[in-house]
């Protein structure tokens, strides 16, 4: 199973946010999607996850065409997406958001394994499963918001800019998470970030994104090793 | 004392009926954010439904939880038909913020037209199930009946029924995680078309119960539960307008002032009251007594 984008465009409006996009996401790769602001990034993890349609292309894990159904649906066929800005609800207490992951899957006894494992991966939330979901840290949420992905039991993790608005050393931490759960399970891992040196240095491979074209893919170790990289993407 | 007691029961009663009212308003508008002046006209044709059984069966116990079926079946099919489709082809331009309250007053008037088609302008005699005389205490008769007993029961029953299956139930954590974020609900898997759709009927069915209580004892006509939308939104924005504990707490409110102020000032205040007790509250605290709690940002 692989994720394949191939020729993907996706217009907002007259604006052709994601253009002639194509790549490969092989199983069990952490890839990191880099780029400035507008690039396209969270465009395309919206589109990949059925938030928004595409205008022309194509777009598969394994079977699933994911440009079509329902975002509600590709959770089902094993794809989830932690969308941007602590993708959580604050109303609700870190317990029902966890449950929240997993109310679609019939088999309820698996779910409660799969709990166990969240909690086990991110031992603070066990101790705040009663707080609302509001009464958390930054890095607490973000936590709660892979936690909750986590609790679909996915194949296809999508994440969109985990980093956002946290402190340096919570950052840290949180790549770190995601390289952990990247090598302990049988997780293909899409990574969308600004925060490109510290994407790529825990990714495997990389692309590079520029106003919705791709500018450079590859494995991350060359790509940060490349000096006009370094230069446009990674300041120095 | 007997004058404070009675303001207190009464009060209570009418603070039961519409806390039930802003109950159904409350879930329309926190999972739809429509803000629904149908719900008069359908608890309206629910209530003439549970008047038909108990017309031919003269059992008001079956008519009401018949009467309740039908106003969820009605609100889910004015949500899936009319309302669903609204919101995808009026989502731009200057009649986005409103189509749906003028498509909500197209559909009050779409009731009361067919109503009186149907069953005629004429006044229904609604048979109460339980003397509807002021229970006498002594000598004293207070202006409470059975029937007011029979209103706070149920609605307490009603209320408790709603507050434990959106807290301790699956498919309630779905509608309030709809509710509260669409988009977030849908990436974790809930499919939030429908769950808006279970809210629609739940709402319906708690209007359909508010008509079945109140009518009894009175006459319906096609527009004899009108006056409750208003008392209705009345509580509902008293409690923030996404609150069920808030619509509840705001019917409170709202009934025992008006019992208070007609008993004690003059009932010729009753009509007043509702108006100068909601102006105050959305200029003292305009998100409600239960809106916008400060949450942490960081």
């Amino acid at each position: 199973m692989s994720l394949i984008v191939r020729n993907l465009s996706v217009d907002h409006g007259a604006i052709r946010a994601i253009n002639n996009l194509s790549f490969i996401v092989e199983k069990r790769r952490l890839t990191a999607v880099i780029g400035a602001n507008g690039a396209g990034k969270s465009t395309l993890l919206r589109t990949l996850s059925g938030l928004i349609p595409a205008s022309e292309g194509k777009a598969s894990w394994g079977d699933h065409n994911l440009l079509k159904g329902k975002a509600e649906q590709h959770v089902r066929n094993g794809v989830s997406h932690v969308s941007e800005g602590k993708s959580v609800i604050p109303e609700l207490t870190v317990e029902e958001n966890l449950d929240l992951g997993a109310l679609w899957r019939r088999n309820k006894k698996e779910a409660d394994v799969t709990k166990k494992y969240v909690l086990e991966l991110f031992p603070r939330l066990g101790e705040r499963l009663k707080q609302r979901g509001d009464t958390l840290s930054g890095g607490e949420r973000q936590m709660l918001a892979i936690a909750r992905a986590l609790m679909s039991k996915p194949q296809l993790l999508l994440l969109d800019e985990p980093s956002l608005g946290l402190a340096p050393l919570v950052i840290e931490q949180i790549f770190q998470t995601i390289r952990d759960i990247a090598n302990s399970s049988n997780l293909t891992v899409l990574l969308v970030e600004q925060n490109a040196m510290g994407a790529l240095k825990i990714a495997d491979i990389g692309v590079v994104l520029n106003l919705g074209n791709i500018v450079a893919i590859g494995p991350s170790a060359d790509l940060i090793a490349d000096p006009a990289i370094r230069a446009a993407y990674l300041g120095y | 004392m007997e004058k404070l007691i009675s303001a207190s029961l009464i009060g209570l009663s009418q603070g039961a009926i519409f806390a039930l009212m802003a109950l159904a308003l409350v879930l329309v508008f926190r999972s739809t954010r429509v803000v629904n002046f149908a719900q008069a006209g359908q608890a309206m044709v629910s209530t003439y439904i549970g008047w038909e059984v108990v017309t031919r069966t003269e059992n008001y116990w079956i008519a009401l939880p018949i009467a309740a079926i039908a106003g969820a079946i009605l609100a889910a099919i004015i949500e899936t038909f009319l309302m669903r489709p609204l919101a995808k082809r009026a989502s731009h331009g200057a009649i986005a913020p409103v189509a749906s309250i003028i498509a909500s007053l197209g559909v009050l008037g779409v009731l009361h037209s067919a109503a009186a088609m149907i069953w005629t302008s004429e006044q229904k005699l609604f048979l109460s199930p339980v003397s509807v005389n002021g229970i006498e205490i002594g000598s004293t008769v207070y202006p409470f009946s059975q029937a007011d007993i029979l209103i706070i029961s149920t609605v307490i029953i009603v209320m408790s029924t709603f507050a434990f299956f959106f807290q301790r139930t699956s498919l309630g954590l779905s509608l309030r995680a709809a509710a509260f974020q669409p988009e977030i609900s849908r990436l974790a898997g809930v499919k939030v078309d429908r769950v808006r759709t279970i809210g629609w009927a739940l709402s319906g069915a708690a209007g359909a119960i508010v008509g079945v209580l109140v009518t009894p004892g009175s006459y319906l006509n096609p527009f004899s539960l009108d006056i409750l939308l208003v008392y209705g939104f009345v509580a509902a924005v008293i409690g923030g307008l996404e609150s069920p504990q808030g619509a509840a707490l705001g019917g409170l409110i709202l009934g025992m002032s008006l019992s208070f102020t007609s008993i004690y000032v003059s009932s010729g205040l009753t009509f007043i009251v509702p108006f100068v007790v909601l102006l105050l509250i959305l200029i003292v605290k305009p998100k409600g007594i239960f809106g916008g709690g400060s949450s942490r940002n960081a």
